[in-house]
């Protein structure tokens, strides 16, 4: 009898590996015992969810620049989607996930999606078809260049722009998504735990819009003469469409419709909002009045911050992150940016890269193994070494974000301009970039 | 003829053009300014940043007014938009050289309605 159980698991197995290394072929039947149809469903659904957040974010962005600049942000979003999409299908996702080369890159095997079809791939996600993986991660791959234009928003060149894009979700952020969730990938072989994406999309996103920020230069008037933001509901509408698609980015990566992603979705609403009314109070407290503003990037960076951890804490953690969230990301953008005068124009460092980096070290301190067998403890659960091994991630990552984002900058700007001239910048981005007005002041 | 120029609380605009009405005075211009007087403003905050100037919302009235005209519509905009506080606003009468109708090219006095 059990070598006849033995029998049945290595047929099954074989099986699984002969249907998941076939060409993408319509014809070939899904492992049918093995897909689960919940898994499968809150995944692809988790996957629009995600898309969801990149028009999201572009309103988001959008509403905070000047009336003359809101279409360049939106467009910027829109070809990000556009143009990404089609990279992480042709060969973007074999980059980040293919089979593993010196634990820093995939190879091109699964370039045009070969090899990844209805069949589930068992070290990934093994109760979904690895395409619904596939494109759940597509999304990730798209908002996270998204992030990084609210450092250089209103003076950028379009071209120049949709060369960096292309350019830096290849180099930078395939290999560092390979290291932190690729099979293989150095850092996850570490044991570096990060649950949605606390170092691959916010520290990656964040340093690399630093970076940016730094060798781009100053807006013209800034900081005297900027404008306020022209459109604040907006930016609210944006930030909402976050915060509701943060729950497929969160509990999603949970890849099953499970406790996990329960508790996940739990705490990325609680992080979410004790970060939005931890930033209320210290505007209350440090500027006066309680700012919309102020809220809505409050919350904005408990989201982030908890989205490393999202599957391997309780709920008073969330707490704890959504706090620590405001505080930091508040000094952040607040007194830091103001000190070191450099112009990350909607903080994109200041709220994603801070909030990645006391997400990720969070992790380190709040991780426990009885809310995820398959993470793992951190400090206080008697574990202290997780702490050094999330350091890790996050220097890895901040290292390289920085210092290849600021390459990739000298070598877009030699091959076309970066930055907008002095006269474009003033008549705005809209008009010179797209000869489009987002607003008819006379009809 | 006289183009008559006032600037008033946003507030007070539905009643100075009820007064302005009963005074016989129809054609007016309206529009969406913002300025400052001796008034002060409100210090704006966008995360942390605080604005530098702060000017108001106010509302321009601009009415182009045959001499028999003016003190009504004086009278009219004064006892709709006066409030007591700072920042009711003021009204600027200009000399006016020509209006034109363009329907129908009539000009002078007449034009103006």
């Amino acid at each position: 009898m059990k070598a006849l159980r033995i029998a049945f698991a290595v047929l099954a197995v074989l099986f699984l590996t002969a249907a998941a290394t076939r060409a993408q072929d319509s014809s070939v039947p899904p492992a049918a015992p093995k897909i689960d149809s919940g898994d499968t469903a809150w995944v692809l659904v988790s996957a629009g969810l995600v898309m969801f957040m990149t028009p999201g974010l572009a309103f988001f962005y959008g509403g905070l620049v000047r009336r003359k600049n809101v279409l360049s942000i939106l467009m910027q979003c829109v070809i990000i989607l556009c143009i990404i999409s089609l990279q992480w299908v042709l060969f973007g996702y074999s980059l980040a996930f293919g089979p593993d080369i010196g634990g820093l890159i995939g190879s091109l095997k699964w370039a045009g999606l070969s090899g990844v079809g209805a069949a589930p791939n068992p070290d990934y996600a093994p109760t979904i078809p690895h395409s619904a993986f596939m494109i759940f991660q597509a999304m990730f791959a798209v908002i996270t260049p998204a992030l990084i234009l609210g450092a250089f928003a209103e003076r950028m060149r379009f071209g120049a722009f949709c060369l960096f894009s292309l350019l830096w979700a290849t180099l930078i952020y395939d290999p560092v998504c390979h290291w932190v969730w690729g099979n293989g990938g150095f850092l996850k072989t570490m044991g570096v735990l990060d649950f949605a994406g606390g170092s691959v999309v916010h520290i990656n996103a964040g340093l690399s819009a630093l970076a940016a920020a730094l060798f781009l230069g100053k807006r013209q008037g800034y900081p005297h003469s900027i404008s306020p933001p022209h459109n604040l509901p907006f930016a609210v509408l944006g930030a909402g469409m976050l915060w509701f698609g943060w729950f497929g980015f969160n509990a999603g990566s949970a890849l099953g419709a499970n406790g996990i992603a329960a508790g996940a979705f739990v705490a990325t609403n609680t992080a979410g909002a004790a970060a939005g009314l931890a930033w209320a109070l210290l505007d209350w407290r440090y500027n006066g009045k309680p700012t919309l503003f102020g809220t809505i990037t409050g919350a904005v960076a408990g989201l982030a911050a908890v989205t490393p951890a999202a599957g391997y804490i309780s709920v008073v953690p969330a707490i704890a992150i959504g706090v620590a969230a405001s505080v930091f990301c508040f000094l952040g953008a607040t007194i830091i940016k103001t000190k070191l005068g450099y112009d990350d124009s909607l903080d994109a460092f200041g709220v994603h890269g801070i909030g990645g980096i006391v997400g990720t070290m969070a992790v380190g301190v709040f991780a426990s193994k009885a809310i995820n067998a398959a993470g793992n403890d951190g400090l206080l659960y008697g574990n202290p070494g997780l702490v050094l091994t999330q350091l890790a991630a996050v220097g890895a990552t901040m290292l390289f974000a920085f210092f290849g984002t600021l390459f990739l900058m000298v070598i877009v700007n030699a091959v076309t301009r970066l930055r907008v001239g002095e006269h474009e910048e003033r008549i705005g981005l809209d008009l010179t970039q797209h000869r489009e007005a987002g607003y008819t002041l006379v009809d | 003829m006289k183009y008559v120029i006032a600037i008033i609380q946003p507030d007070r605009l539905d009643d100075v053009l009820t007064r302005l009405t009963k005074n016989e005075i129809h054609l007016v211009t309206v529009s969406n300014v913002i300025g400052r007087g001796r008034q002060k403003g409100i210090a704006e905050v966008y995360r942390s940043h605080k604005e530098a100037g702060s000017l108001l919302r106010k509302v321009k009235l601009e009415i182009a007014v045959n001499d028999a005209y003016v003190q009504p519509t004086i009278e009219a905009i004064t006892a709709g938009a006066r409030t007591g506080q700072i920042g009711d606003g003021k009204i600027f009468i200009l000399d006016l050289k020509e209006c034109i109708r363009l329907r129908t090219g009539e000009t002078d006095g007449v034009a103006i309605g």
